[in-house]
């Protein structure tokens, strides 16, 4: 016979929550219900992450699970119990810098509005420390999975590409 | 948008999962990646009462290849499936289907079977299936079943799938030799859902081609390699009954059939003689 069975976590209560934050540990209370977003930005109070479509197709939400890129508004706060999250607000080393990233962002007029940038810049974090080496091809590909209204994406890939290039060569970063 | 209320349960093992789903009622859902369930949960679309989260269950996490048979569980997901370094050389479709699946940022969470359970009739993973003569593993606490593709696939997002089962794995034959492979979609942009997608297999034997995207659930038939291809892709288009949507016209869909169709049947052809070719070597 197998282990006793886990408990269930009852609608409409909520439930412990613990998960590493930008490698800190965080946790709240949420239902099974409440979306990995919310759940950020209501209960942490983290509200770089931003959210739009709230069905998986814009790309604002996009945070780091256990090292990958995926929609927090496609993941409920129950589920990340345990794994390691990682959001915009992880990518600086400090509040008053910017990323490799970031900083080409800012060079390249990678943003506009800035509603859907802290989702694009976790995937291509994400990517380019996968594929240092990533080309343009694989960076469009990423942001396939981005909705952008502002810049027509050209400046992103630009940015993209100067921080692939940046944190290939860390001291001119 | 946010989910209705609904209770949860991280099992631990595959009776766990069974149990709860036996129980239930029909009110439980399984939940793995989420990136097909979430979106109705969110759309209030889908209102279980419970779900169970079967990405802990160890036993499910598996992919076995036993030789002849490729067995996908329900814990794997599709971006590790697509990043195994020997996907491509066990089941070639596969590893052509698997990088238009939705994005990398859905590939990260969602799994094979998910896709398979949600049976989008526009979906990947459904047509490869489909053209490969897989199976989908079906388990209850009554009892244990495999289906072919073709009679899990009952219409647009619906299965044979009793309320009570799980869907264990998904198992299709690995690569043999003197068979090509071709796969196709045609969408708006890459990610997008297809307006029609292809899968063809070519072996000595045979020419399977199936199509997603256009029917109900995809359709494979069997075509022949003499000049009688054109008459029998009209057919096939025609058999399809597509319809108008808001992506594109039913006759669009009947001419991506003829032509497209044919060009993924003969790429499938090319890949047989060039596999032959490599295999002589």
């Amino acid at each position: 016979m197998s282990r006793q069975a886990p408990a269930v976590l009852d609608a409409g209560q909520r439930h412990p929550v613990r998960f590493t934050l930008n490698g800190r540990k965080a946790g709240g209370e949420a239902e099974p219900r409440m979306l990995l977003h919310d759940f950020l930005r209501h209960v942490l109070g983290a509200t770089g992450t931003h959210v739009g479509c709230e069905h998986g197709i814009c790309g604002a939400c996009t945070v780091q699970i256990d090292g990958a890129p995926a929609r927090a508004c496609l993941t409920l706060a129950v589920q990340a119990d345990g794994a390691e999250i990682r959001t915009v607000e992880g990518l600086a080393s400090a509040p008053d810098r910017l990323s490799a990233l970031q900083e080409a962002f800012r060079a390249h007029h990678g943003l506009q509005c800035g509603f859907c940038t802290p989702g694009i810049l976790m995937s291509l974090d994400a990517l380019l420390r996968e594929r240092p080496d990533c080309g343009e091809a694989e960076i469009r590909e990423t942001l396939s999975g981005h909705l952008c209204r502002c810049t027509g994406y050209t400046p992103i890939v630009k940015a993209a590409l100067a921080a692939a290039e940046a944190l290939r060569v860390p001291h001119h970063a | 948008m946010k989910p209705a209320r609904f209770a949860y349960q991280r099992a631990a093992t595959t009776e766990h999962v069974l149990e709860a789903l036996h129980r239930s009622g029909g009110e439980a859902r399984v939940i793995a990646g989420g990136q097909s369930l979430v979106p109705m949960l969110n759309m209030r679309l889908a209102r279980p009462a419970l779900l169970v989260d079967i990405m802990h269950v160890a036993a499910l996490s598996h992919v076995d290849d036993d030789g002849a048979r490729l067995t996908i569980g329900a814990g794997v997901r599709q971006r590790d499936l697509e990043m195994r370094h020997d996907t491509a050389a066990r089941q070639p479709l596969l590893a052509m289907a698997l990088p238009w699946l939705g994005h990398v940022q859905t590939r990260s969470r969602g799994t094979v079977c998910g896709s398979i359970a949600h049976a989008d009739p526009s979906a990947e993973l459904p047509l490869v299936l489909t053209a490969l003569r897989g199976e989908v593993h079906l388990r209850s606490r009554r009892r244990a079943r495999r289906l072919p593709a073709e009679a899990f696939f009952t219409g647009m997002m619906v299965t044979a799938r009793a309320e009570d089962e799980l869907i264990e794995a998904v198992s299709v034959p690995a690569v043999r030799p003197g068979t090509g492979y071709a796969f196709r979609e045609i969408s708006r942009r890459h990610g997008d859902f297809a307006i029609a997608a292809f899968a063809a297999v070519a072996d000595e034997k045979e020419l399977r081609l199936a199509i997603g995207g256009v029917a109900e659930t995809p359709k494979a038939r069997v075509l022949p390699t003499d000049q009688g291809l054109d008459d029998a892709l009209d057919t096939f288009a025609w058999n399809l009954e597509a319809r108008d949507d808001l992506h594109a016209s039913a006759r669009y869909r009947r001419e991506l059939v003829r032509r497209i169709g044919r060009e993924v049947v003969l790429a499938a052809i090319r890949d047989r003689e060039a596999r032959a070719l490599k295999e002589a070597t």
